[in-house]
């Protein structure tokens, strides 16, 4: 094969991936509007009035899911399937947020932590690489620690809204949340970047917590909400 | 790392008054048992064999790198030893013993995705794609292709059995097939335009030994791939763009040498052909250093 085959042949791989990163970047365009729909509709709970209907904030959440996983189910078939790694940046921001957006709609309905398998069946994907297209780890953590973030916002908002027990049960699942992270040994890498603000979020949950117990309304908190000292 | 950041955290909270006491009580409160502290547990155990992984596949890479650069020393050593058949014979050696350490790799990356660790092994295969075409220049005057490449790099049990080293240590010795990597295309290109480094090298070289004739043979085949890479231009990524340009400064010194070759080959003789280019070689290095 002369050089000039050589390169002609090379080229066209070249423009086949292009092919391929350019189809998958259409997608993804698509999915981030989703998100977008999605967040701005639960931005609508730190609002006064939010306060009352999240239960049906989560239930039209759970609607747009449903056009998530059908965007996701389309990207999947847009590259190869043993290649995710080759194009993971593309989707990994807006898988990162998708988690974010997942876990914020399962905290509001449950005050818990979503499980990494719970948020795949979400979205519509899954949990093992060896399965297909699944969730990378990183990914998720990245979600998780956007919710502490989420939540700690929450909290001041709740104490506005006249709600003084909520702030008390996100101080104490943000907590529970920062002894998971501290299990983990990060590299010095964007995931460790994200939880170095992790403590900030803590912080700010404690001074509301702080501020609330040094007048008294956690206690007024406890009596109809009960638990917390 | 984390427990330093941890204390960082607590040192900047000193000026508020912030209650630690009660802080740290919370910290102990959180049960150990819980779901959440247990899916943490499995995520630093997943976390930190990712990471051992990436580790071994960077450390695995540097080695390769390195023993592809004395290749390419031991290499250049041709233009001035008689002996070239030697030099051939003892960089197919240490070549094999690169293949060993990227069959390492491979091993690796059994059932994973290549391409998730893509980053750490891939200045190595760059190095290797030089130093194995350099020699393919040496002995064929041609560019090796990317197929041939791989072609060496499917590895078989056969092969694990020869070799002494680490007879045991990996579980997938006892499975009986072949596992293979593959340079990508994006490797290959980054090596070939390295390679075009090491010909204008052996081109100066080679007028210093009174070598007429090879550094004709070089242009022209650095010509062909500096065509191939115009022809490629800005479309590959964007570590192929930026080589363009040091390419073209290797073509450019070795037209630039073939100029001379012609015009004052005739007038000096060929034991002072060497003075010459070394001044030149030096002038085009001080220009480089001044843009």
């Amino acid at each position: 094969m002369s050089v000039s085959e050589m390169f002609i042949s090379l080229q066209g791989v070249l423009t086949a991936d292009q092919d391929i990163r350019e189809e998958i970047r259409k997608v993804v365009q698509i999915l981030e509007q989703t998100a977008r729909e999605i967040l701005t509709l639960l931005q609508g709970v730190h609002q006064g009035a939010g306060f009352q209907d999240i239960p049906k904030k989560c239930q039209k959440a759970r609607e747009h899911f449903g056009a998530v996983k059908t965007q996701l189910a389309s990207l999947k078939t847009k590259f190869p399937a043993d290649q995710y790694y080759r194009f993971h940046e593309h989707w990994r921001f807006v898988l990162q947020r998708l988690v974010f957006l997942a876990a914020f709609v399962v905290y509001l309905e449950t005050e818990t932590l979503v499980t990494r398998e719970a948020v795949t069946e979400i979205l519509g994907i899954e949990a093992d690489r060896e399965r297909g297209f699944h969730l990378d780890i990183e990914d998720y953590l990245s979600g998780i620690l956007t919710l502490a973030s989420e939540l700690s916002r929450l909290a001041v908002n709740s104490v506005t809204a006249g709600d003084y027990s909520r702030p008390l049960r996100i101080s104490t699942f943000i907590n529970e949340l920062d002894s998971g992270f501290r299990l983990l040994n990060l590299k010095n890498d964007s995931l460790r970047k994200r939880y170095d603000g992790l403590k900030y979020d803590v912080k700010k949950i404690e001074e509301v917590v702080y501020d609330l117990s040094i007048r008294g309304l956690n206690k007024e908190a406890a009596s109809d909400a009960g638990g917390e000292k | 790392m984390s427990s330093k950041e941890g204390s960082g955290g607590f040192r900047k909270r000193k000026h508020d008054n912030f209650p630690h006491g009660q802080r740290k009580d919370e910290k102990n409160n959180v049960n150990s048992s819980s779901s959440l502290m247990v899916s943490f547990k499995s995520f630093q155990l997943e976390l930190d064999t990712r990471h051992d992984k990436y580790e071994r596949l960077v450390k695995l890479s540097r080695d390769i790198t390195i023993e592809s650069k004395r290749t390419i020393f031991l290499l250049h050593r041709i233009t001035s030893d008689p002996n070239g058949e030697e030099i051939l014979n003892e960089s197919e050696a240490k070549l094999e013993a690169v293949r060993q350490k990227i069959k390492q790799v491979a091993q690796e990356l059994i059932g994973e995705d290549m391409y998730q660790f893509h980053r750490a092994i891939s200045p190595g295969l760059q190095e290797y794609v030089e130093a194995v075409s350099f020699q393919y220049f040496i002995k064929t005057r041609s560019l090796i292709s990317v197929k041939e490449i791989n072609k060496q790099l499917i590895f078989t049990m056969e092969d694990k059995e020869e070799e002494t080293n680490t007879p045991s240590s990996n579980p997938h010795d006892k499975q009986l097939c072949t596992w293979s990597l593959k340079v990508t295309p994006v490797d290959y290109l980054l090596g070939v335009a390295d390679l075009t480094g090491e010909l204008m090298r052996m081109c100066i070289n080679s007028v210093g030994n009174g070598d007429i004739d090879t550094p004709f043979e070089l242009s022209q085949f650095l010509r062909q791939i500096y065509d191939g890479f115009s022809y490629i231009g800005n479309t590959g990524p964007y570590e192929v763009s930026k080589k363009l340009y040091t390419l073209k400064q290797s073509l450019a010194k070795v037209e630039n040498a073939c100029y001379t070759l012609k015009v004052r080959g005739s007038e000096i003789p060929k034991h002072m052909l060497a003075d010459v280019f070394s001044t030149k070689a030096e002038m085009i290095d001080r220009e480089e250093g001044l843009s």
